[in-house]
């Protein structure tokens, strides 16, 4: 147990990855309960189930949170009633293991907080489980007698009697009283330095102090005896396993050691794993109220995601491995430069500079390997996000009495782990949406001709440099009409605006603009599909709505895939150097001037194996004073881009070089650039701007139609 | 001289610099570094007085033409042009900027007493980017207010002509 400094930060640190362990294992269970209640009853599941509560009552245990192993026993309890098939699986037993599941859920945010969890619903899940067990006390039993055997003098008692009674004793009392508890058995281990006796200690003392505590047992250790001709009688040579029967906890017996401490190996060790201090204390249970712990429910879900711990990262074994070969390659690398400075007397320039260019090859190479496999660190699948929400629709359309299933695919796509931790909420806000807005009620589904059985329909997957994640659900749609009333009601728009449907359909992510006609609890509740959209475009990503009438709503969330490092291509245009993200290239071609058309005088198009593609002159967009706009483009350099599933050609003046390049953001001292991604810092010192091709070619798209002043303000 | 606190003395003190012919000053405690002018970076579509961006130990900073800016004939850039790094803040960020200059001039302890206010006088440049006047041995100093140098909100647009026009 913790006697020092440094094995208290140790322990602190073993205590976080408990946590981090605890809230993987809750996933765990909680996926596994909704496969159970979608009709997957396999013992497997059931199993997998047991063993997540298991090892969470387990490690509770040991870092003394009986409130936490507590629950979690008579949870692992009911479970093993499953298990061996005493028990069926019905809907409400997994509505049951579910609500368990948040309390559990709530206790270990405690742990790691420090703050309180609301005790008072920990109470009214646990009778309910207890419940399910048949009410016998004797399936309980064993809780309650691991807890008093293992509850100490200083725990807390209401906190520990309350729970661990159940309902047979009533809340907050405090009959339990610490006095009636049977001790518990200590392992001491103690053994004192040669010095020991020299500096003053008396063993004996010890033992005495220690024998007023409880039931002390001594056996001595005799390994440590030298041969008598080599025994000096001030010099200590023993060592004592003893044995304490008592109801002190670790702090108490430690107080004994006080004075030695710094003469002798002393460790202490509970027989059972057992807490040296009571669980975070919980408020004695206010009387349950069955209304206020349903209305707890929905802020809990919110709070969820906000809350994990941004400071760390889990990181496979693998991923370090490779980490470390490459810093080993690069020390070797070094030493190798080395040898090539040292022994040039008597060389040849050209012999010379022929190693140190092998040298430095070798280290380019190590050093964008080593690069990539940082960032790979950095990289989680996108399942950590997504596998909150099969809960989530689980809880809400049964409030919202539809049914709704939901279809998860492409959770192994990974992003960069800050751009992950912020697309929880969006996404949080878009399900939910699509399941309180979208999709009908079972009725009008079937009036419709539906399926009863609504579907939201959650994927991602790469597309060109970026993930695009989906979220559609098959229900009304948007209806057109009514977001224009709302919107001219808003003063959004004009009443004799001409507005195409996904022009209308854009209108919803406008900041104050919420169709809802009720105000639920589920959504509507002021924060719009504007807090949406800026979220997304925050972490650089855009979001755009597509919806059909009666047949579903998609909105599509475009990502980058990190927001620190970029593959690019360097290109030329009007004597400044651009960088073009490599994996929106699709192809570079060499203009051709017979397949060039002018459409309306303006609109420049290229005639690309049968496919028309618009032309963007690159001198156009970066506009710069001065910049003479090209004519004839043959014979020029086109570079072939993909935007939102759309090709456009870029005429540039120059192709260089490819290089992967460090974003920098052009916000941090000046403003957003309009068709600008930020700016990077190439070999030479120089700065370049990194071009978006996205709004790049929306901002052309804007200004082309006559809209000069929409080259500035398409950000806004 | 009376017995002001080193804040309040920290604050009277100025850099000030030369611009076509006359002497500006800005806030000592302001100022970053001063260094020679570099080739910059053009952003695209952006007002004539935002001459780009340079790499500044690894920052991407905007390099901002004060001449332009306040509507003065245009200097030549040579190898003595100077870039004054200050700090600007607006809305609660702080961003870092290089200023063109014509050259450093001095940096001067004005006291509170010796600042004035700016009634219309007939200066060169817009009173919004004024703070006050300070007086320094019967020699005028016009007082920079360089948190009101650039317009955030705008400064990725390129200018109205007539707005380039008038100075």
């Amino acid at each position: 147990m913790h006697n020092s400094t440094s094995g208290h930060s140790q322990l602190e640190e073993i205590r976080h990855i408990f946590i981090s362990e605890c809230n993987d294992g809750l996933d765990l269970i909680e996926q596994g309960l909704l496969e159970l209640e979608r009709g997957n009853n396999t013992l497997a599941i059931v199993n997998d189930i047991f063993r997540g509560a298991h090892s969470i009552k387990g490690g509770a245990a040991t870092f003394g949170y009986t409130n936490v192993a507590e629950f979690t026993h008579v949870l692992e309890t009911l479970l093993d009633r499953v298990r061996t098939e005493e028990l069926g699986v019905t809907p409400p037993l997994v509505q049951v293991f579910l609500e368990a599941v948040d309390v559990l859920r709530a206790m270990v945010q405690a742990m790691e907080s420090g703050e309180d969890y609301d005790d008072a619903q920990a109470q009214t899940v646990q009778a309910a489980l207890i419940g399910w067990l048949g009410g016998e006390q004797d399936a309980v039993a064993p809780a309650v007698a691991m807890t008093s055997a293992t509850s100490t003098t200083h725990a807390d008692p209401t906190a520990v009697s309350a729970m661990a009674s159940g309902q047979r004793e009533a809340k907050g009392e405090d009959s339990l009283a610490p006095q009636t508890a049977p001790g518990i058995l200590w392992d001491i281990h103690f053994k004192p330095a040669p010095d020991f006796l020299r500096n003053g200690n008396q063993p004996q003392h010890i033992f005495r102090a220690l024998a007023e505590l409880g039931t002390l047992t001594l056996q001595p250790l005799l390994d440590g005896l030298p041969d008598f001709s080599a025994f000096e009688p001030e010099t200590m040579y023993l060592a004592w396993s003893l044995t304490l029967d008592t109801q002190a906890d670790a702090a108490r017996i430690r107080e004994v050691f006080d004075w030695v401490e710094l003469d002798a190996e002393i460790d202490i060790t509970p027989r059972q794993p057992l807490p040296e201090k009571a669980a975070a204390p919980s408020h004695a249970p206010p009387p349950a109220q069955e209304a206020a712990v349903a209305e707890q429910h929905a802020p809990r879900l919110e709070r969820r995601g906000g809350k994990k711990d941004a400071g760390s990262i889990r990181v496979d074994i693998e991923k370090i491995d490779v980490l470390l070969n490459l810093v080993g390659e690069l020390v070797i690398n070094q030493a190798m430069l080395n040898q090539v400075t040292r022994n040039r007397s008597g060389r040849h320039g050209k012999e010379l500079a022929g190693e140190l260019e092998q040298g430095l090859l070798l280290l380019e190479r190590t050093t964008r390997e080593l690069q990539e496999a940082v960032m790979e660190i950095r990289m989680l699948p996108l399942s950590v996000t997504f596998s909150r929400f099969p809960r989530l629709v689980h809880d809400l359309s049964a409030r919202l009495n539809k049914q709704v299933e939901l279809k998860i695919t492409g959770e192994q796509t990974e992003l960069d782990k800050t751009v992950l931790e912020r697309i929880g909420d969006p996404l949080l806000h878009l399900i939910r949406n699509a399941l309180d807005h979208g999709i009908e009620s079972m009725e009008q589904r079937q009036a419709g001709g539906k399926p009863a059985t609504g579907e939201i329909h959650l994927g991602a997957s790469h597309e060109g440099g970026s993930v695009v994640i989906r979220v559609s659900d098959d229900g009304a749609g948007l209806n057109t009409e009514r977001i224009f009333q709302k919107a001219l009601e808003k003063g959004l728009v004009e009443a004799d605006a001409k507005l195409s449907d996904s022009q209308i359909h854009d209108l919803i992510f406008r900041p104050g603009f919420s169709t809802a006609d009720v105000v639920t609890d589920v959504s509507g509740r002021g924060v719009g599909m504007d807090v949406v959209r800026s979220n997304i475009e925050e972490i650089g990503g855009r979001v755009q709505v597509h919806s059909e009438r009666g047949k579903g709503s998609t909105f599509r969330i475009t990502l980058p895939l990190t927001l620190a490092i970029l593959d690019g291509q360097l290109i030329r245009v009007a004597g400044e150097v651009y960088v073009l993200p490599l994996l929106s290239i699709v192809e570079t071609v060499q203009v051709n001037a017979a397949l060039i058309n002018v459409i309306s005088g303006r609109e420049v198009v290229y005639r690309l194996r049968g496919k028309a593609v618009p032309v963007v002159d690159m001198r156009e967009v970066c506009r710069i004073a001065g910049n003479a706009v090209l004519e004839d483009y043959s014979g020029k350099q086109m570079i072939i881009v993909e935007s939102e599933r759309r090709h456009v050609g870029l005429i540039v003046d120059e192709l260089l070089d490819q290089h992967q390049v460090v974003i920098k953001s052009l916000e941090t001292n000046f403003v957003k650039v309009p068709g600008m991604l930020g700016a990077t810092i190439l070999g030479d010192g120089t700065v370049s701007l990194i071009l978006d091709v996205t709004t790049l070619a929306q901002t052309l798209h804007r200004a082309r139609r006559g809209d000069d002043h929409a080259v500035a303000t398409i950000t806004h | 001289m009376s017995q002001p606190t080193t804040q309040a003395r920290e604050l009277s003190q100025y850099l000030t610099f030369i611009l076509d012919g006359e002497e500006y000053g800005v806030p000592i405690l302001k100022v970053n570094g001063i260094q020679g002018f570099e080739r910059t970076t053009p952003i695209p579509n952006a007002p004539a007085y935002v001459m780009g961006i340079i790499n500044l130990r690894g920052e991407v900073v905007p390099i901002i033409n004060l001449r332009k800016r306040f509507g003065l004939q245009e200097g030549t850039l040579d190898a003595h042009t100077v870039v004054i790094v200050v700090r600007v803040e607006q809305a609660d960020k702080t961003r870092t900027v290089g200023l063109v200059v014509d050259a450093v001039a001095d940096v001067y302890d004005i006291k509170d007493e010796n600042l004035h206010s700016t009634p219309d006088f007939g200066g060169k440049i817009s009173d919004t980017f004024v703070r006050g006047l300070g007086m320094i041995n019967e020699k005028l100093v016009i007082l920079l207010e360089i948190d009101h140098l650039i317009d955030w909100k705008r400064v990725a647009e390129p200018e109205p002509e007539a707005a380039t026009a008038a100075a």
